[in-house]
């Protein structure tokens, strides 16, 4: 039977089929599917981790216990599992072990353009990069083969095109795979000096026999054609390319680390003008470089964004898309925004109201950037607002934390922010944390996470409670307030950030988007009583939009929330339909 | 028309994704190859957001390039502005004429362009305005207006509307069948007045 998946559901349906037994991550556009599609499958224990690191322990543990275990993330996620990963390439697997690791070309939805394979490359590690559905699925079972084969971590490589695009998957059963026995091994398994030492050697080994592997893998294919174009290419890239050269030679590289070396000399030898195409950093062309075979690949192709078959026909045939049309008229950029509802809007109405400085995180939450909000000064990776607010204390002097303060969303603070949090209070810093707390992972799509008391699989469990927790590590003041509640929050952060002490105000309202929030019905403007003050536009509500000089509420968007009536000081915002 | 390449535009929360999902699920059942690529994480909070749906006997790339489109199904007038440049000189066009402001709108920043309809009608005489959020209204439901653009296209292609009611009906949980299949042919049998 086929099926038409999602690249992640088809990476989903290949760790069914391989006969994984533990499943674990911490949800990351464009990876989060794999985990959520895992989860609907009893055969396979699958988990939310409160971060990539403690997700990878989990399955290295699961492999090292003999089950084929895996762990999916982002491409800045990798980062965050880096440490366990590099010593797990000294000491192998036991059942087999695989990473999904989804870049982000052109930052639809991530903080920077990381290319995995750089990383993979230093830990050791070989990686697999599909091109389309029917590929994760399959590269994702060979891989678990090759884990077992080398004793080694894999990665999958995958980027938000593969991982979101859907395409046909012909599905298999699940094979019945036996636990491996569990040995005890400390000269593999124990990574001190003594061992470790041992083992790397045995690493640099593997790699070679590796590299024999991509040779002679079927995952590195030639597809000979005219031989004057030769591709080198992987991943969505083949794609792309197969488009502008339906007639060149291709050499498609399903293994892209380590690089079948034999195989690009035989193929370079061939075809007269050789070109390489890949996304982000020139990993296949350096290989070639290296090996003094002459490619055109980053002197004309970006190291910068996504690539299209546009791309690819323009910057190297210089073929460019006539224009069919007269229509020259200037588009306004749409950026994402915070929802209608969105509890954050009233956190950073209050936040901008008292021009404070903002330390910013990763979430939804990052969109108070944007105009006419415009509250967080920065935004670097996971859990960074709480160390950032801090430094920024320790570099200005304790009047810079007067107005200064951190936000960060509960699951970020769970994944990285606690530690940041004992930062402070260890050394003696009296910052505020904001924490956003939503009841939801929200910008991924609506995850579970340990503050929200169930599992993955919708199971109750215990819940973190974020006011004990932060008063167990020694915060003092630990405030709970509804940042819907505009005078009270905005008195509850005047309080906080004067306090010569660290302490944590915890802004507490659910995501909008979730199901159980009711909406009221949507709002409407008395033009009688406006007196376009403009007040309300302020709070930067996309269903608040002032059509030439009067001021409307586009009901198809606003949920009622309320928000803008609080703001409103002539009482001109009422329920649809005349005051209640 | 074997070969099919389609574009569906509009606002993040707006429903794209399922009627890419119906699109997909009719390619599946006309036995075609397909691929579809689909916008998930931040843009979906609001911003501006495209989906490829393409269809043939092997399909390749899961995008959609400059002048490919056969089919440019737009959710939103400005979004329609926006890739308009997508859409074949002779592809089907087909524009709700809903209008949600960007925020560079709503802080003055930037100007929502008028009459956008008429402008694209004067490049493209076969563009279709559908008040299509009228229509969901009128069904009960405004989160229906992507059924209602799925029946506007499919009239608009030689599918078997049979074929398009079995996908939907696949696609949207029971309960909400009923509605979305009434909202599905009140936009297939909508005719716009000129």
């Amino acid at each position: 039977m086929k099926k038409l998946l999602l690249g992640n559901e088809a990476i989903a349906r290949g760790v069914y089929e391989a006969g994984v037994g533990v499943a674990t991550a911490y949800p990351g556009t464009p990876s989060t599917e794999i985990t959520e599609c895992i989860a609907q499958y009893d055969e396979i224990f699958a988990e939310w981790a409160p971060n990539e690191k403690v997700a990878l322990e989990v399955a290295i543990g699961a492999s090292v216990a003999g089950a084929r275990s895996c762990c999916s993330m982002k491409h800045v996620g990798l980062n965050v599992a880096a440490d366990p990963l590099f010593t797990a390439s000294y000491t192998g697997v036991n059942g087999g072990l695989v990473l999904f690791v989804a870049d982000d070309p052109g930052m639809h939805s991530s903080q920077n353009e990381q290319d995995t394979r750089i990383i993979a490359r230093g830990a050791k590690v070989p990686v697999l990069e599909p091109s389309d559905s029917r590929e994760c699925k399959e590269f994702t079972k060979i891989a678990f083969e090759i884990s077992e084969e080398f004793d080694t971590p894999v990665i999958v490589r995958l980027s938000t095109r593969v991982s979101h695009s859907r395409g046909l998957v012909e599905l298999n059963d699940r094979i019945n795979y036996e636990l491996k026995p569990y040995v005890k091994n400390p000269a593999k398994y124990v990574m001190m000096p003594g061992y470790a030492k041992r083992r790397h050697p045995l690493v640099e080994e593997r790699m070679k026999k590796l590299r024999e592997y991509s040779n002679n893998s079927g995952l590195n294919r030639i597809e000979w054609g005219d031989k004057k174009i030769g591709i080198i290419t992987s991943g969505i890239s083949y794609q792309y390319s197969k488009e502008v050269f339906p007639d060149a030679s291709f050499l498609k590289l399903g293994m892209v680390h380590p690089l079948p070396e034999g195989l690009i000399r035989d193929f370079a030898k061939e075809v007269e003008t050789l070109y390489v195409i890949e996304e982000l950093e020139p990993f296949i062309e350096n290989q070639c470089l290296k090996m003094e075979i002459k490619v055109i690949g980053k002197e004309l192709l970006p190291v910068i964004g996504e690539y299209s078959a546009g791309l690819i026909k323009e910057r190297l045939l210089g073929i460019k898309e006539e224009k069919l049309n007269n229509l020259n008229e200037d588009v306004p950029a749409r950026p994402p925004v915070l929802c209608p509802g969105c509890p954050h809007r009233g956190t950073y109405y209050v936040l901008k109201k008292l021009k404070l400085n903002v330390m910013g995180d990763i979430g939804c939450y990052t969109l108070g950037a944007i105009a006419p909000l415009e509250s967080v000064d920065t935004t670097v990776c996971m859990g960074a607002s709480i160390g950032m607010a801090h430094g920024m204390e320790k570099a200005r002097g304790t009047d810079a934390a007067r107005k200064t303060v951190a936000v960060i969303g509960d699951s970020t603070f769970i994944h990285s922010g606690i530690t940041g949090l004992i930062d402070i209070v260890y050394n003696k810093g009296t910052s505020t944390v904001i924490i956003l707390d939503n009841s939801i992972t929200g910008m991924t799509g609506h995850q579970d996470n340990p503050t929200t008391g169930y599992t993955i699989k919708g199971e109750p469990t215990k819940q973190v409670d974020l006011e004990k927790l932060c008063q167990a590590i020694g915060i003092e003041r630990v405030r709970i307030c509804d940042p819907f509640d505009l005078s009270e929050f905005e008195k509850v952060v005047r309080e906080e950030i004067a306090a010569e002490e660290p302490s944590v105000i915890i802004a507490q309202r659910p995501c909008a988007l979730l199901k159980y929030v009711k909406h009221g019905k949507p709002l409407t403007i008395n033009s009688d009583k406006c007196t376009t003050c403009r007040m309300c536009m302020r709070l930067g509500c996309p269903a608040i939009v002032d059509k030439g000089g009067h001021i409307e509420i586009n009901s198809a968007l606003c949920v009622g929330c309320n928000l803008c009536t609080k703001v409103c000081r002539f009482n001109a915002i009422e329920k649809a339909g005349g005051v209640e | 028309m074997i070969n099919r390449s389609i574009m569906i535009v509009g606002v993040g929360g707006q429903g794209t994704l399922l009627t890419s999902r119906v699109l997909g699920d009719v390619a599946v059942s006309l036995g075609l190859d397909v691929k579809v690529s689909e916008v998930h994480g931040m843009s979906q909070r609001g911003g501006s957001v495209v989906t490829y749906v393409k269809m043939g006997e092997v399909v390749y790339s899961p995008i959609v390039e400059k002048n490919e489109a056969d089919i440019l199904l737009c959710f939103e007038q400005l979004e329609a502005l926006r890739w308009i440049d997508y859409a074949k000189k002779d592809g089907s066009i087909i524009v709700n004429s809903q209008r949600i402001d960007p925020m560079p709108v709503i802080t003055g920043k930037a100007v929502y362009p008028e009459n956008i309809i008429d402008k694209i009608k004067a490049d493209y005489p076969q563009a279709i305005s559908v008040p299509a959020l009228d229509i969901a209204r009128s069904c009960g439901n405004i989160k229906a207006v992507n059924m209602v653009m799925i029946g506007v296209m499919a009239k608009h292609t030689d599918i078997d509307r049979d074929i398009w009611i079995k996908a939907i009906e696949r696609n949207v949980k029971p309960q909400f069948i009923e509605m979305n299949i009434k909202a599905f042919n009140m936009g297939y049998d909508f005719e716009e007045v000129k």
